[in-house]
């Protein structure tokens, strides 16, 4: 009875996506909610429904992590296990965890209720450990706490209640209700600055789309994502592009660890993020939008949902953007006000734009822009070959734009004050402001908006991290910087950054920093290149050689080398930035390796241990080996 | 000036690569003029008398015996060779490298189609070495300095590179040499 209930179900969730075969991420989301798990019978029911392959279902699900074809518990515990937790006690916390349910790590306790799981950077290294309870983000873990919420759970099984204490701002949201902290340390000119609604969309309608492209390029604005292309040239191209159907894609998938500024922008300004992409939308001639969000993310959904809602209820959103204020004023009755009329925006032509939200899975190669397409059209994130770049031939085969969070907020700004106001921080190169996304060993790791062009001491300085001995600036796949080189500046040309600053205290050692990096990439790369897939597993076994003092001076020659093969032949930004952190490393921190290595006198490899190869075939054989009396 | 000295081993390999060298033929005659061979399975001479200018080591690891004779011949050679794609990376015999050691030797002494074992022991005479959790490829267990590819390695192979390392050339080898496909 139940299995017809269910089945039933699964194929009621496809048939309310319309059996749509580029909604299956969707799908495959929502049937895993309902079952707790996507079964082999379910693959097929969903295959069917939507006339495709099992195999694609399937394969689909191996792909994210969030989606499983075991059964799971009703309630998931996600422990994020990346440097800045681990740093902060995670090990401590997932002992506790574990103890507390009985189980190890990857397992579900034994009455089927909860499972323990680990999981790459939520977004949430400014109060870290931090972990996710299905969608709750509970943060500032202790073991004590731990043990707590375990308890708690197995007695109400209601995720939400653990939260005890709201957090600043929109977290205390009734939409969010979510204990995360906003941690905007320095809130500057640009990101946080008031929002007038609507006043920048009203800006970019009296102009024509050209000229709201030429406003961004005098802007100079640069992508905020990481990469730095330039946001004006981008939407060009777009614009360029033949075709009557294209598309805004605002990326926050976040998933570079130690990035979490989107996270805040996301909370205190998503009417500026939607006001950039309806402004995009009109630049391009786009009239739909999509926000892919990442997975952890899901807490904002709801107050995202509701975000959107009102922009179409008050015009800014939908059919007929400002539709007023474009037909010629009709009389109104006497002494009522319009607060929406204003002058210029008579005479052109109707623009509707609508966005969607689409949420990920748990993959962090999903950020990476062709991934994330295909993320959207229902299928693995795997990156796509380019070109054809995105703004070329994108979502569905149409141009489409793909922005950061960041940079969409800064085009708004950009239309709100003219691009003279936002041209005044930064340098020629890199104009404007940038949030910094600190965690690590500093007294106040949050978020900050600086000028481009600050020097890092000057940033370490800020946060309370004078006595850093190396900081990771640009995430796992960015740049372990020393202190001598503290003097360098954030900009593009110099230290480029998504907005991640890592930093790292007295006592820490870099190559393991490097060695939890690797473990990172080696899960998350999406396998398709082998240099990747491969490469990167052999950079960790090194570095772990090495660490267990078994290296030898041809180790670090050998590491060089694979970090170039890996960098020259991988498909995608995540294989071309992957061995940074040894690279960056090897570069800045040569000393750490090379007391850490030695060369055998007579030739002998010490990383091979006799003694342990043999240790099982003495035990299987009941003798000892020849060696022991020797 | 004495002729310089080669030593040659078979470890966990099939005697092909040592075969190879064999097939050198009529330049056997030239080779003996050019160096002296010391221990090897080609004079059988079992323990090194001296140093060796050259050492070629066929096969990997897959027992402690091999890694003593291994070590042996990097402390007496000047140059380590790894000969033919045991020796490189494991070969044939590194197949049973993912199957877990137990279910290995129950195959080899208990369960095979053509054992006869009626107590189901294995041989435990402490003249036989004990085999290694894997087989490991030579150049994990001591410094390696050449890899000759192949298997095994063609004659000419074998023979450009000694003659190119005893008369203190280069190796290096044309394309078709090396080339596996
Ligand atoms: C592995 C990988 C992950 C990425 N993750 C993100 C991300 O989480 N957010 C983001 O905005 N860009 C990410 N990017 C960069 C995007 O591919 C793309 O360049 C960016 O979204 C463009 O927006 P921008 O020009 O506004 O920066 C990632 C790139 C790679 C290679
Ligand atoms: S570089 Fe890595 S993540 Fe990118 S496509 Fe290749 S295998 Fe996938
Ligand atoms: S490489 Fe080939 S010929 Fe040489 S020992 Fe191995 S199996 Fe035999
Ligand atoms: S939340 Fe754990 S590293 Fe970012």
């Amino acid at each position: 009875m139940a299995e017809i209930l269910e089945e039933a179900a699964i194929r009621e969730i496809c048939q309310a996506h319309d059996c749509n075969r580029a909604r299956l991420l969707d799908i495959a989301r929502a049937v895993h909610k309902k079952c707790g798990y996507i079964s082999g019978h379910a693959m097929n029911l969903i295959a069917d429904e939507l006339s495709t392959h099992r195999v694609e279902v399937e394969s689909l699900v191996s792909f994210y992590s969030f989606l499983s074809d075991k059964p799971r518990g009703r309630i998931v515990i996600r422990l994020c296990n990346d440097i800045i937790d681990q740093m902060n006690g995670a090990q401590l916390v997932g002992r506790a965890f574990s103890e507390e349910l009985g189980i190890d790590f990857g397992r579900t306790a034994s009455d089927g209720a909860i499972t323990l799981e680990h999981t790459a950077c939520i977004g949430m290294c400014d109060q870290a450990p931090a972990a996710l309870i299905n969608d709750v983000v509970v943060t500032n873990l202790s073991s004590d706490k731990a043990r707590e919420i375990v308890r708690e759970l197995r007695q109400h099984t209601d995720p939400q209640r653990l939260v005890k204490h709201l957090g600043d701002g929109n977290n205390a949201h009734e939409l969010v209700n979510s204990m995360v902290q906003n941690n905007v340390r320095l809130p500057g000119p640009s990101i946080f600055s008031p929002v007038n609604r609507g006043e920048a969309l009203r800006k970019a309608l009296v102009m024509s789309p050209a000229e709201v492209i030429r406003a961004i390029k005098t802007a100079r604005l640069r992508g905020r994502g990481g990469a730095g292309f330039p946001t004006g040239m981008k939407w060009e191209f777009a614009r360029a592009a033949p075709g009557d159907r294209k598309f805004v894609f605002c990326n926050a998938d976040e998933g570079e660890p130690g990035t979490f500024k989107d996270r805040a922008i996301l909370t205190e300004r998503a009417d500026r993020v939607f006001a950039g992409m309806t402004i995009a939308g009109y630049a391009i001639g786009a009239s739909e939008g999509i926000l892919y969000l990442r997975g952890e993310y899901a807490y904002l959904r709801p107050f995202l949902e509701h975000v959107l809602q009102k922009r179409r209820e008050d015009g800014l959103l939908g059919d007929d953007i400002f539709a007023a204020e474009r037909e010629p004023a009709p009389p109104k009755p006497a002494g009522e006000r319009d607060v929406h009329r204003r002058p210029g925006t008579a005479g052109r032509r109707p623009f509707s734009f609508d966005i969607r939200i689409q949420m990920g899975a748990g993959a962090y190669v999903c950020g990476e822009e062709t991934a994330l397409i295909n993320s959207c059209e229902g299928m693995r994130g795997d990156p796509r070959n380019r070109p054809p770049f995105p703004a070329q031939e994108g979502f569905l085969g149409c141009p489409t734009v793909v922005n950061n969070v960041e940079t969409l907020c800064c085009a708004a700004k950009i239309l709100e004050e003219g691009p003279a106001t936002f041209n005044q921080y930064g340098s020629e190169q890199s104009s404007g402001t940038k949030l910094l996304s600190i965690s690590g060993d500093c007294r106040r790791p949050g978020i900050y908006e600086v000028s481009f062009g600050i020097e890092l001491s000057e940033v370490l300085e800020m946060c309370g991290a004078r006595d850093a001995i190396a900081v990771q600036v640009g995430g796992a796949s960015g740049e372990m910087v020393a202190p001598d080189q503290y003097d360098r500046t954030i900009c593009f040309d110099d230290l480029c950054t998504g907005g991640a600053i890592m930093v790292f205290g007295p006592g820490r050692n870099v190559l393991e920093i490097a060695r939890s990096f690797m473990d990172f990439f080696v899960e998350e790369s999406c396998g398709y290149c082998t240099p990747c897939r491969v490469g990167n597993v052999l950079l960790r076994e090194r570095l772990e050689k090495i660490l267990d003092a078994k290296g030898e001076p041809a180790d670090l020659e050998y590491l060089e080398a694979l970090c170039r093969t890996i960098k020259t032949g991988s498909r995608c930004g995540l294989g071309q930035t992957s061995a940074n952190p040894v690279l960056t490393t090897l570069k800045n921190f040569r000393k750490v390796y090379e007391v850490m290595v030695q060369e055998d006198r007579e030739g002998l490899k010490r990383s091979f241990d006799l003694q342990r190869a043999v240790a099982e075939a003495e035990e299987l054989c009941g003798r000892e080996s020849i060696h022991n009396h020797v | 000036m004495a002729k310089p000295k080669i030593a040659t081993t078979s470890l966990a390999g099939c005697f092909g690569c040592h075969m190879s060298l064999l097939d050198i033929d009529e330049r056997i005659l030239e080779l003996v003029e050019l160096v002296e061979f010391d221990k090897s399975p080609v004079d059988d001479i079992k323990n090194f008398t001296g140093r060796c200018a050259i050492g070629l080591v066929e096969g990997g690891c897959c027992n402690e015996h091999n890694v003593d004779v291994l070590r042996e011949f990097r402390r007496h050679c000047d140059i380590l060779i790894s000969v033919g794609d045991c020796a490189t990376m494991g070969g044939i015999p590194a197949l049973r490298n993912t199957v877990p050691l137990r279910e290995c030797l129950d195959e080899a002494f208990v369960n095979g189609p053509s054992v006869h074992n009626p107590d189901g022991k294995y041989p435990d005479d402490p003249e036989i070495p004990l085999i290694l959790d894997k087989v490991y490829p030579a150049h994990e267990v001591v410094k390696i300095d050449y890899f000759l590819p192949g298997c095994p390695p063609t004659a000419d192979t074998l023979w450009e590179a000694l003659v190119a390392l005893l008369n203190d050339k280069p190796v290096e080898l044309p394309y078709q040499l090396v080339k596996y496909d």
